[in-house]
């Protein structure tokens, strides 16, 4: 029995807890790029640098916030300086929406075209970023750094296997959890959010029963603008910010849209949870659970693990084409335009 | 002003300006942005025949450079002693074993009717493929790796003339760009973009960690040169005659010489490519590839294959851009998998493609030199702005330091800036499709 105990500290240790608060960034993520894709009807590039660019005001104003002396207790100073990353990234999304998209969805131009102009504004952001802030790691996390650590645990429940349970990973969880209710609650009950749908559902009807389109779409842009500040805020605090990791995160953000159903929000959060497990399982090491559970002859003398764990974006892309071969509209049937 | 005195003016514009680098700042810089404009322009020449003749929205080229570059080892590097010896059957005969499980899969996904028991036994088929493949494939590949790990520790090559690498990186680009058009074409384009941009980063991931099969991140160097080392030439008495009869010192003319031959061997092939991309152009395929571009259904009506031709050409474009890759490779003298970052092998070349004119072989060739040009030049110019406007605030100031520092990352943001520009002034690019 103890072994058992053992064993599922071990895997919430190392599979449960990670997964759970890496699903949920790229949850957040995938909010944000399904959003734009059912409201603009296009693939944004530029969202991994637009939570680039969110993370990196959050982390200024944290500075200069920390070089006052203000502090949040025992959570991250990056908490209170959140609302001002999130009024910055709102700043530059209208911008760019303003100066950069408006032109071509006044066209009507095609969703490819729209790709390569976000493409270009990517480039844009991606620079800004860098020359603002410079390419390297940038630590800003502060506080408490465990809700509880291993040695608290291990003390506290007499088990051999130690839980280490970050600050960040559950403010990750906790801060997801809010958003999301405040999001399908904005989406479903409020009469913006409602207008909202109807545009994505249906653009001329919507169009015909009066809704401002450029109102719905300076909506879309400023939740977008929050939610990408915050995913790339926890992410930050979560393992560390460097801008070109948030290139690399475009690929599981876009794969967990798409393998929930791109223009469905409920389905970005059960792809971005279906690509955090998948990932974190494939690519880790089950001796140690292995040998708790089975008994001692059958003992893995391997690692038991399926694939390197440089092979992360590997899993999300099988996943993605499996998916896309086998239901092309995603696991909440979105779009297939 | 005629088509062709634009083009010709258009094309001594960029001369011009490389010759101008080689006034101001050395030949050897002009002569390096001419070596990797050419092989740009061949890149773009690919990029230029998927989307630009088809309408693909490819955004994994990086991953065929990259591939290019693993074929110039894979030909033209010396086999390890030993390493075949070691693995390299049980190697080989794992991929092969992977290879009949996924076919294994796929026929029995399609031949047998949908039920619990096709479920089951594809599951079936693929657990016990990846334990056996990993079981034969582990210890080989640990054997090989053991072989002198600081110098060697792969397999090695086939030794052959490296400029056999070059049409191999094609081959090898190809055969990869069938299997993922295979899966992938046939989607929409979003779709493809996204499952192009996430192969790419796999091969890189592949790349780097395979050790037995390029080093991965230990990096392959001193790989075989088509031209003479620049240290032979030096201690060439004919050489040196030669070149101080020109007027250089010895050391000067060896380097230039050695890159006039890089240049000289990269014209050729762009000349080969464009010729060739030209007829394509204009011939009956090449008209039924823009009628598939332009209106998909009404194509498909007149009985054209729209996803085999879409098949077809995204393998072609492919292998151009392998070619590209093993040829830079080749100049490079060395592999090295840590380099190929997306902004500089996909999305820049994407941003010559649009810059010249999609559809548009010369404009792609243009938009390779120029873009280049000026990914090269922003930095020096960018110092020279930034100079500028620090000029009057005091030295040790942290906004100076801070602005001088930053020039590195100008780059980027010119590009997208000229990207945006010329989407919204001259959607159509410099030399437009006719």
């Amino acid at each position: 029995m103890i072994d058992f105990l053992n064993a599922f500290v071990a895997l919430s240790n190392f599979v449960l807890i990670p997964a759970i608060s890496y699903g949920a960034q790229l949850a957040l993520g995938a909010l944000g790029v399904t959003l734009i894709y059912g409201i603009l009807r296009f693939s944004n590039f530029a969202h991994g640098d637009t939570m680039a660019f969110g993370a990196m005001c959050t982390i200024l104003v944290t500075w200069l916030f920390q070089s006052w002396g203000i502090s949040f207790g025992p959570l991250p100073t990056a908490l209170l300086a959140m609302p001002f990353g999130i009024l910055a990234t709102m700043g530059l999304v209208l911008f760019t929406d303003r100066y950069v998209y408006k032109f071509y969805r006044e066209q009507k131009a095609k969703p490819v075209i729209l790709v390569i102009v976000s493409l270009g504004v990517m480039f844009i952001l991606n620079g800004l970023v860098r020359f603002i802030i410079g390419p390297n790691d940038q630590r800003f996390s502060d506080g408490e750094r465990f809700i509880i650590s291993v040695r608290e645990f291990k003390a506290l429940s007499g088990l051999k296997e130690g839980l280490a349970f970050k600050t960040t990973q559950g403010i990750t969880i906790v801060t997801a959890v809010i958003v999301v209710i405040a999001l399908f609650w904005f989406l479903n009950r409020t009469r913006t959010g409602k207008s909202m749908r109807a545009y994505s559902d249906n653009e001329d009807l919507a169009l015909l029963s009066g809704i401002n389109p450029e109102r719905v779409v300076m909506v879309t842009w400023l939740i977008v603008a929050a939610l990408a500040t915050i995913a790339g805020t926890l992410y930050g605090l979560d393992k560390s910010f460097k801008p070109f990791i948030f290139l690399q995160l475009l690929l599981p953000v876009f794969a967990a849209a798409i393998v929930g159903g791109l223009g469905s929000p409920l389905g970005a959060i059960a792809g971005g949870f279906t690509i955090a497990f998948s990932e974190v399982m494939i690519t880790y090491a089950w001796k140690k659970v292995a040998t708790y559970v089975v008994p001692e002859s059958w003992a893995p003398d391997t690692l038991v693990q399926l694939l390197s764990t440089d092979y992360k974006f590997a899993v999300s892309f099988v996943i993605l084409i499996i998916v896309l071969l086998f239901r092309p509209t995603g696991l909440f049937a979105g779009k297939s335009v | 002003m005629s088509d062709s005195v634009r083009n010709t003016m258009y094309f001594a514009g960029v001369a011009l300006l490389i010759i101008i680098t080689g006034f101001v700042q050395s030949w050897n810089t002009a002569l390096f942005i001419l070596n990797f404009g050419l092989i740009s322009a061949i890149m773009a020449l690919g990029v230029n025949l998927q989307w630009g003749f088809a309408g693909l929205f490819n955004v994994g080229i990086m991953g065929f450079v990259a591939l290019g570059g693993l074929a110039t080892v894979l030909v033209s590097m010396p086999a390890t002693p030993g390493a075949w010896q070691a693995g390299g059957a049980s190697v080989i005969g794992a991929l092969v074993l992977g290879a009949a499980t996924v076919v294994a899969a796929v026929i029995l996904m399609t031949k047998m009717k949908a039920s619990k028991l096709r479920s089951f036994s594809v599951f079936g088929v693929l657990v016990v493929g990846f334990f056996v493949y990993r079981g034969l494939f582990d210890p080989a590949v640990g054997l090989i790796e053991e072989i002198d790990p600081a110098a060697t520790g792969y397999l090695g090559g086939l030794g052959l003339p490296v400029l056999l690498a070059w049409p191999a990186g094609g081959l090898l680009a190809a055969a990869v760009a069938w299997l993922i058009g295979k899966t992938a074409l046939g989607l929409r384009s979003d779709y493809l973009a996204i499952a192009t941009l996430g192969i790419s980063e796999i091969i890189i991931a592949v790349m780097k960690n395979e050790d037995w099969l390029g080093r991965g991140v230990k990096n392959v160097v001193g790989l075989p040169r088509p031209a003479p080392y620049e240290v032979d030439l030096q201690s060439n008495a004919a050489f040196i005659e030669r070149a101080n009869g020109l007027g250089f010192d010895a050391v000067t003319a060896s380097t230039l010489w050695v890159k006039l031959i890089y240049a000289g061997l990269f014209t050729v092939v762009l000349v080969i490519l464009f010729v060739m991309a030209q007829r394509a152009l204009h011939s009956p395929w090449g008209r039924m590839m823009r009628a598939i571009r332009d209106n998909e259904f009404a194509a498909e009506a007149m009985g054209k294959n729209v996803t085999a031709r879409h098949l077809q050409i995204f393998v072609l474009g492919s292998a151009v851009c392998g070619v590209a890759g093993a040829m830079m490779t080749t100049l490079d003298g060395q592999l090295t998998p840590g380099t190929y970052q997306p902004l500089r092998f996909t999305f820049l070349i994407w941003v010559m493609v649009i810059v010249g004119g999609s559809g548009n072989n010369l404009g792609s060739v243009l938009g390779g030199f120029l873009i280049w040009w000026l990914w090269v030049m922003v930095e020096p110019m960018g110092s020279v702005l930034m100079n500028f406007v620090t000029y009057g605030m005091a030295d040790g100031y942290w906004l100076k330091d801070h602005l001088l520092e930053s020039v590195a990352h100008m780059r980027l943001l010119t590009m997208g800036l000229v990207l945006l520009l010329v989407l919204r002034f001259s959607p159509r690019g410099l030399i437009p499709e006719k």
